[in-house]
């Protein structure tokens, strides 16, 4: 039981990949250029839907997490592996995605932003959890272990975001529908939807794979050597 | 409540007697005090404003050393499972765990000062704020510390998992308790400690109470 059944994955991803196009066409070619950052601007369609969605796959991963710790259930652990996967990447896309636009905008490739800082720490704690699933051979402990440490790295998410704040302040508002130009609108809530409806198919299907996995694992060992039809007669006259 | 006082004592022992351990590890933590210096140079100044950096990465870098080492010696001898079949819960057990490993990098924090102080001439007359900032920020890395120190001891490659786990968790402890005590060092003309202190504080409470939560999940079978 991966949630998403039959072909939906992959329709979701279809999607997604069709609606990305759309948006990034939209975003590049149709809608106009900021006054103040010119074209460089244009990483905005695909940086803040990166954001929202990495966002949401991970709190998608701490729901799971604590599913996982009450109900014991393998499809949560299955679906916690895949969405640890695509935040993990995702965090990661968002960091280089913002070192990209920094660099033209701020100068440097990186700045000690609150925001920058706990996306780059998001990589490292939800990566860590990753590098524990693969060196964890016995399947119950990884599945309990690593949904321990995701909810630990969720809460402390918040708490690195704050503190990094009192650090070091300096930054703009965040962009949201309300906060950018309502030419920008469309582009960016289309982008949202296609990166969403990959994340759907991308999280779905990584975790049909990963239950597959879990039921090879937790299969009996199929019998060594060449198997022989019932009632040959084994060398020796054996039976 | 008995069978934590029971499992702190048993741990406190155990670091006793092992004690030629935790002198093994102050010496890495005062070497990794005196390395970081030829990083930066002989720039006495430079050097001087650094020293609370210093300091903790030296006790996070040790700290790593001496959390294992609690959990590794359960894992021999499968010493762990007898704790469990006794009749007490697993919280005691991780509470236990936990304060002894506070105390002992609590102590070790202590014991580096001294270095930081000759090595940086890093001195402050407000020692008792510093003990209180070396307190908080040792409670904050014992509590995650314990919790992952007991699942990668079971783990393999140990020593890389357990840095790589708790070194991205406890960067708030880390900027709270260097700015604090930089700030005790340097001097505090804004009255800027307070902040950062309230941050430790929190960072404890939440992680004391959530790891403790979660230390049953992990230990069972």
């Amino acid at each position: 039981m991966t949630g998403l059944s039959g072909r939906a994955p992959g329709a979701f991803v279809a999607l997604g990949v069709t609606l990305l196009l759309v948006g990034s066409y939209w975003g590049l070619a149709v809608a106009p250029s900021e006054v103040f950052m010119g074209d460089v601007q244009r990483i905005m369609y695909v940086h803040v839907p990166t954001a929202w969605n990495a966002m949401l796959v991970l709190s998608f991963a701490f729901v799971c997490a604590l599913f996982f710790l009450f109900n014991n259930a393998w499809k949560w652990d299955n679906r916690l592996e895949a969405a640890l996967e695509m935040g993990v990447v995702l965090s990661l896309l968002l960091c280089m995605q913002g070192a990209i636009w920094a660099k033209p905008t701020w100068g440097v490739w990186w700045d000690w932003d609150p925001r920058l800082t706990t996306t780059a720490v998001m990589v490292f704690a939800f990566g860590g959890i990753l590098a524990l699933r693969a060196f964890v051979d016995d399947p119950v402990k990884r599945a309990v272990w690593s949904a321990v440490a995701c909810i630990v790295a969720y809460v402390d998410v918040p708490i690195v975001y704050f503190s990094v704040k009192w650090w070091n302040s300096l930054h703009q508002m965040q962009s949201t529908p309300e906060t950018v130009s309502s030419a920008f609108h469309w582009p960016l809530r289309i982008n949202a939807l296609a990166i969403m409806f990959l994340c759907a198919g991308l999280v779905a299907l990584p975790a049909r794979v990963a239950d597959l996995r879990l039921r090879s694992e937790m299969a009996p060992p199929l019998p060594v050597g060449r198997l022989v039809p019932a009632g040959t007669p084994l060398p020796g006259g054996a039976q | 409540m008995r069978s934590f006082g029971a499992a702190l004592i048993k741990d406190l022992l155990l670091q006793w007697r092992g004690r030629a351990q935790i002198v093994a590890i102050f010496t890495f933590g005062a070497a990794a005090l005196l390395l970081f210096s030829f990083a930066i140079g002989p720039d006495s100044l430079a050097l001087r404003q650094h020293s609370a950096g210093f300091l903790w990465l030296a006790l996070l870098l040790a700290s790593t050393l001496s959390l294992a080492e609690s959990f590794e010696r359960e894992v021999e001898e499968q010493a762990l499972e007898g704790l469990l079949l006794l009749p007490a819960g697993p919280r005691g057990l991780y509470y236990g765990k936990a304060i002894a490993n506070w105390a002992q990098l609590a102590l070790l924090g202590a014991a580096l000062v001294p270095v930081m102080v000759v090595l940086y001439d890093a001195g402050t007359p407000r020692l008792a704020p510093l003990l209180g900032v070396i307190l908080l920020g040792t409670a904050g890395l014992s509590a995650p510390g314990t919790l992952y120190a007991a699942m990668t001891a079971q783990a393999r490659a140990r020593q890389t998992l357990l840095p790589l786990l708790l070194f991205p968790l406890v960067v708030p402890v880390l900027l709270a308790a260097v700015k604090a005590t930089s700030l005790l060092i340097l001097g505090d003309p804004m009255g800027q400690v307070r902040p950062w202190v309230t941050l430790l504080v929190a960072f404890d409470l939440i992680h004391w109470s959530l790891c403790g939560l979660l230390f049953d999940r992990v230990v069972e079978d």
